[in-house]
């Protein structure tokens, strides 16, 4: 079995997907500019099941601020803002258990199928949802 | 000869330890001395995946003794649950171990559910045993992955991780994570298996019917990988039972032992689950690595069989008791009493123990055991007179999973602390006493 699967190893494409690029580039920073300017493609990432629990969507017309999301998320990603009873989130610390999209009244979050969040800054404006 | 090795190698550190034997009278030459070294592996070293410090007495090839040393990935887990509320505990217990990420929920689950009197729903307890036999799947492919890995195999373990990946989309398509699936929730499970999933499942289940054969070829009747694991690490069946093995490591020494079978919750009553043992192979249980291949192996198809009937079987029906969270939050602060729950995790038994307090969110006790507890001890008798190139696939037959064990971590005067015996008994009885008061 090992020498079959190795040998049609060789001729088949890899067994994972060549996430961002075919090849290393040089500088992934350089790389990713050149995407955003439409200048390079990236190899798009495996596609993802329905439901998939993402970074989470928030809705904040819908909110009214009941702070039962605030209450059962086990990572202490969710501030309430006090003046406009709305709450922020600080996804970098979230844990995508979604407790606080089954926990909310009023359908205001929702799972989303962004998983593309990594950023150097944990407080960037992605990583920021409100 | 420990002076010149520490000549060649300044950098490794060797303890000498030179036995003085008297030259028998009216011989010439004197005896040869025998020498044993101490060699620290760990708690940082390539060979091990997490930390733990395992020093081996050496004499020549050979091992003469072992000491474990554990305590470093402490993270006070117990202690952090108790300042929580019970929703927000449920997935720090799945946060005590990456892989048996429905295990600890489980049976932290079953146990507040006892301790609350909370009834689960048919449905959601068939949805239970389907993740956990997924779990289970995955978690032996990993290991056997990871074993061909410490034979130096590592052409199987690309093989056995590609092989795996089909289970962890299955995962990730019913929970929507590859691990850490937040999948139980007290009263029942937080998402259904929909009609079109049965289908996928299915699948998964044939592709790995098709792929068995070939799976036991390359780890079962290679000559390389039975000349690594054959009549190593031998773990005698009265050294399993006396030193409390669990799971595949109490199996492959012939205990037939897995709480499935020996204290049946959920609905794996109804299905008689048989504990597995070499001589399921055809084989007399020796308890060596082979023989833990085998076992682990042979689960994999037992759980494939018992997540097709229980997809046959599952009624339907609601998939919790407590639709609406904040009922729930309100019912758990009531609350107040005792509970345990037990699970069989890939790696053995897991407990989780907990006390509620009626008018408190929070519990006031939470106790866990984990498998890997149970199994360290049986280290010691598979470690004795091995040789050091086996050390480990030795330690990871056992499957280890280090940072779900480490409960303790003495730390005093701002130092390290050793405890003795008859303080750790101390601190025992006082730590029961308080939570039996
Ligand atoms: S997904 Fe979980 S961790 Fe993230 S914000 Fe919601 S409750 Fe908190
Ligand atoms: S639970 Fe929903 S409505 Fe309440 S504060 Fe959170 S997002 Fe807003």
């Amino acid at each position: 079995m090992i020498l079959k699967t190795l040998i049609s190893q060789l001729l088949a494409r890899p067994a994972t997907n060549r996430f961002p690029a075919k090849y290393m580039p040089k500088s992934v920073t350089h790389f990713l500019t050149n995407v955003q300017a439409g200048k390079a493609k990236i190899v798009p990432p495996v596609p993802v099941p329905p439901k998939f629990r993402g970074k989470i969507a928030y809705n904040r017309e819908k909110c009214i601020g009941c702070q039962l999301c605030i209450r059962v998320c086990p990572a202490q990603v969710i501030q309430f803002l006090p003046e406009v009873k709305k709450i922020r989130m600080h996804v970098a610390r979230c844990t995508f258990c979604a407790q606080c999209v089954d926990a909310c009244p009023v359908d205001a979050l929702d799972v989303s199928p962004d998983f593309l969040i990594a950023d150097t800054n944990r407080s960037s404006k992605a990583l920021t949802v409100e | 000869m420990a002076d010149r090795e520490k000549e060649h190698n300044p950098g490794i550190p060797v303890v000498a330890e030179k036995v003085k034997v008297e030259a028998p009278p009216g011989e010439e030459r004197p005896a040869p001395v025998p020498t044993t070294y101490e060699v620290p592996i760990g708690p940082i070293h390539p060979a091990l995946k997490e930390p733990i410090r395992l020093t081996f007495k050496i004499e020549g090839e050979r091992i003469r003794g072992v000491e474990v040393r554990t305590g470093f990935a402490h993270r006070g887990i117990e202690l952090m649950g108790t300042k929580r509320n019970l929703i927000q505990v449920l997935y720090l217990s799945e946060r005590i171990c990456g892989i048996c990420s429905i295990s600890h929920p489980i049976a932290f689950t079953l146990a507040v559910e006892q301790a609350a009197g909370i009834e689960v729903p048919a449905r959601a307890q068939y949805i239970r045993v389907i993740f956990s036999e997924l779990e289970r799947i995955h978690s032996h492919l990993l290991w056997a992955g990871v074993a061909a890995h410490e034979l130096g195999f590592d052409t199987l373990l690309h093989l056995t991780w590609k092989v795996r990946e089909k289970v962890l989309d299955i995962l990730e398509e019913l929970s929507g994570n590859r691990i850490d699936y937040a999948i139980p929730i007290f009263g029942g499970v937080r998402r259904d298996i929909t009609p079109e999933q049965y289908p996928k499942v299915g699948e998964m289940i044939r592709y790995y019917r098709g792929l068995s054969d070939e799976l036991m070829d390359a780890f079962l009747r290679d000559p390389s990988v039975e000349a690594r694991t054959r009549g190593v690490g031998v773990l005698e069946p009265q050294e399993a039972e006396a030193l409390c093995a669990v799971g595949p490591t109490a199996r492959a020494s012939g205990l037939r032992k897995d709480v499935r079978q020996d204290r049946p919750y959920l609905v794996y009553g109804d299905y008689a689950v048989k504990a597995i043992t070499p001589e399921d192979y055809g084989l007399k249980p020796l308890g060596d690595v082979y023989d833990k291949t085998v076992v682990r192996l042979l689960e994999v198809g037992q759980s494939l069989d018992l997540i097709e009937r229980c997809l046959e079987d599952m009624p339907p029906g609601p998939i919790t008791s407590f639709p609406k969270i904040p009922a729930l939050l309100a019912h758990l602060k009531k609350a107040a009493g005792e509970g345990l729950g037990w699970h069989e995790a890939p790696r053995g038994e897991v407990i989780h123990y907990i006390r509620l307090e009626g008018g408190l969110d929070e519990p006031s006790v939470w106790k866990v055991k984990a498998p890997t507890y149970s199994n360290l001890m049986s280290w010691k008798p598979m470690f004795e007179d091995q040789e050091i190139a086996d050390i480990p696939i030795i330690a990871a037959s056992i499957d280890p999973c280090i940072c779900c064990m480490d409960r303790v971590h003495v730390v005093r005067e701002g130092g390290e602390a050793w405890v003795t015996k008859e303080e750790l008994l101390k601190l025992s009885w006082e730590k029961t006493r308080r939570l039996t008061r």
